[in-house]
């Protein structure tokens, strides 16, 4: 479904990101792992075409085009910290927003775009607050309406950027459900940057680890048997493993 | 004469007529970026511009144009030289803004002095005066009021996304780049068209408050910025027969209505809880 090829960033000559190549399947939940400044997030600005980077990213054809890779992609981003509190906007609003990516300038919106919003809202169990300030949600129903938003135009790939930093463990279960869920149910692929491994491990059928370049890239079994792994965390692995 | 019988013969002078014309379409054009421009921390840029405009002004008079044929363009290119130094030059923000505006009034200042002759003509633009605006500047600020209301509706989409989430916008296909552009542009066309209403010094005052009051109280985005725009065209509307009936300066008299609506708004939000 989407193959990278020897990706690599720079920034101000530091590289962030050396030849990177892997495959992503329909239908996968891969979670990208690794330490503070291992090209994380790196990663997902360059699936999403937000920074410049040398390699190839093919999206189901080479023939795919940028708009094309937009409509297929929903992205819920890192952190919390850019939802103003005051913003004056209702949850369905944001949602809606989510269908830009399928529109033209001047990008008007439909009839069919708002109850697109409401259904994916009902879905995520979050059609009661279609009419509530977004800043006057809790941190887990704020992230429930932000992955509305990144699903609402039912992208086929989905990609979170260490969503449930700002949730309490509660609404990060709840969370990582409802991913789940949609990754069975609907095929949705699914892409997880997170530092929690243990949680990765949990949900996600492949593991990326990574350190500016590719450690480890298989399933979590692999990840917590790999000779590989063992030699780059020495006894730390254990423990990880048996927290899953 | 009751008010109502006052306000019907006042309104048959010529000068309020254009006074309220000019003076609604300036409300609907500031209101209109006002929202996008508090919430995205851009408020000060207006008040940036308009000390740039201090300068343009004393430009345009000192070669005897049409000051705000001058301000247009020059104020247009401040505003890009602003964004280019936060971009750019890593200078922040405020401090872009601060470092413009008071070159602007330094410059001002230096050709008012040196210059000499249109000093009365000058310091008239400081504080405004919509009751004696000319036809030309009427129509100017009817044509340039509508171009901004229409530009802003084209665009509503990409600013409330940029305003909401600058990087999913871009993921959405957003030129953010583009649309800041064009919000900075419109913002200093409306701020040349201010200055003859309120003047320099409390132009940008027009921009903010009635978003800011709108923010008191609203809590969808569409309803906030037509909000924003009743509270402007309100206070305008006031401000011009408050200050004709009791012979006040009219831009601080449409100002201090402004910010009795935001304390209105202000209370009433906090009750609301």
């Amino acid at each position: 479904m989407v193959e990278v090829k020897s990706l690599s960033v720079k920034y101000n000559d530091i590289e962030a990101l050396s030849k990177i190549s892997f495959k992503i399947n329909a239908g996968d939940y891969i979670g990208i792992v690794g330490p503070n400044g291992s090209g994380k997030t790196t990663l997902v600005k360059a699936l999403l075409g937000l920074i410049p980077f040398t390699g190839k990213i093919i999206f189901q054809s080479e023939n795919f085009s940028e708009s094309d890779l937009r409509r297929h992609i929903g992205y819920l981003p890192q952190k919390m910290s850019f939802l103003d509190q005051r913003f004056p906007a209702t949850a369905k609003e944001i949602v809606v927003s989510g269908m830009y990516c399928r529109k033209k300038f001047p990008r008007r919106l439909t009839d069919k775009d708002y109850i697109a919003a409401e259904a994916i809202m009902k879905t995520l169990g979050i059609a009661n607050l279609k009419s509530r300030s977004i800043g006057r949600l809790s941190g887990g129903q704020q992230q429930r309406v932000l992955l509305a938003r990144a699903l609402v135009h039912s992208p086929s790939v989905l990609i979170l950027d260490e969503p449930t930093v700002a949730l309490d463990p509660q609404s990060r279960e709840t969370f990582y459900d409802t991913v789940q869920k949609l990754n069975k149910e609907k095929q949705v692929t699914v892409l997880l940057v997170s530092h929690d491994i243990a949680s990765v491990g949990k949900y996600a059928s492949k593991l990326l680890y990574l350190d500016r370049e590719i450690i480890f890239y298989g399933t979590f079994d692999e990840f917590c048997k790999s000779p590989k792994m063992s030699e780059y965390f020495g006894t730390s692995q254990h423990l990880i493993c048996h927290r899953h | 004469m009751d008010i109502f019988q006052q306000i019907h013969e006042a309104i048959k002078y010529l000068f309020v007529q254009r006074a309220i014309i000019a003076g609604c379409f300036m409300a609907l054009g500031c209101s209109s970026l006002g929202v996008f421009l508090v919430l995205r921390r851009f408020s000060l840029i207006g008040d940036g511009l308009a000390h740039v405009s201090f300068a343009t002004v004393a430009i345009g008079l000192l070669l005897r144009a049409q000051p705000m044929v001058v301000s247009i363009p020059l104020v247009a290119l401040a505003s890009f030289f602003i964004l280019k130094l936060n971009e750019k030059a890593a200078v922040y923000g405020d401090a872009a803004i601060g470092l413009v505006s008071s070159f602007g009034i330094a410059i001002g200042i230096i050709i008012a002095s040196t210059a000499g002759g249109f000093n009365v003509d000058l310091f008239s633009y400081l504080f405004g005066n919509i009751l004696s605006v000319s036809n030309f500047e009427v129509w100017m600020t009817v044509v340039i009021s509508l171009a901004v209301v229409l530009i802003v509706w084209l665009f509503y989409h990409d600013l409330f996304a940029i305003t909401f989430d600058e990087e999913y916008a871009q993921v959405s296909g957003i030129k953010v780049r583009l649309v800041n552009r064009i919000l900075i542009l419109l913002t200093s066309l409306i701020v040349v068209l201010g200055i003859k209403i309120v003047g320099t010094m409390l132009v940008s005052s027009l921009i903010i408050l009635p978003a800011i009051s709108a923010l008191q109280v609203v809590r969808s985005f569409r309803s906030t910025i037509i909000l924003a725009g009743v509270f402007a065209v309100v206070s305008v509307v006031a401000g011009i027969f408050i200050s004709y009936f009791l012979n006040l300066p009219s831009g601080a008299t449409i100002v201090m209505i402004n910010f009795i609506f935001f304390v209105g708004s202000f209370l009433y939000g906090r009750n609301r809880g």
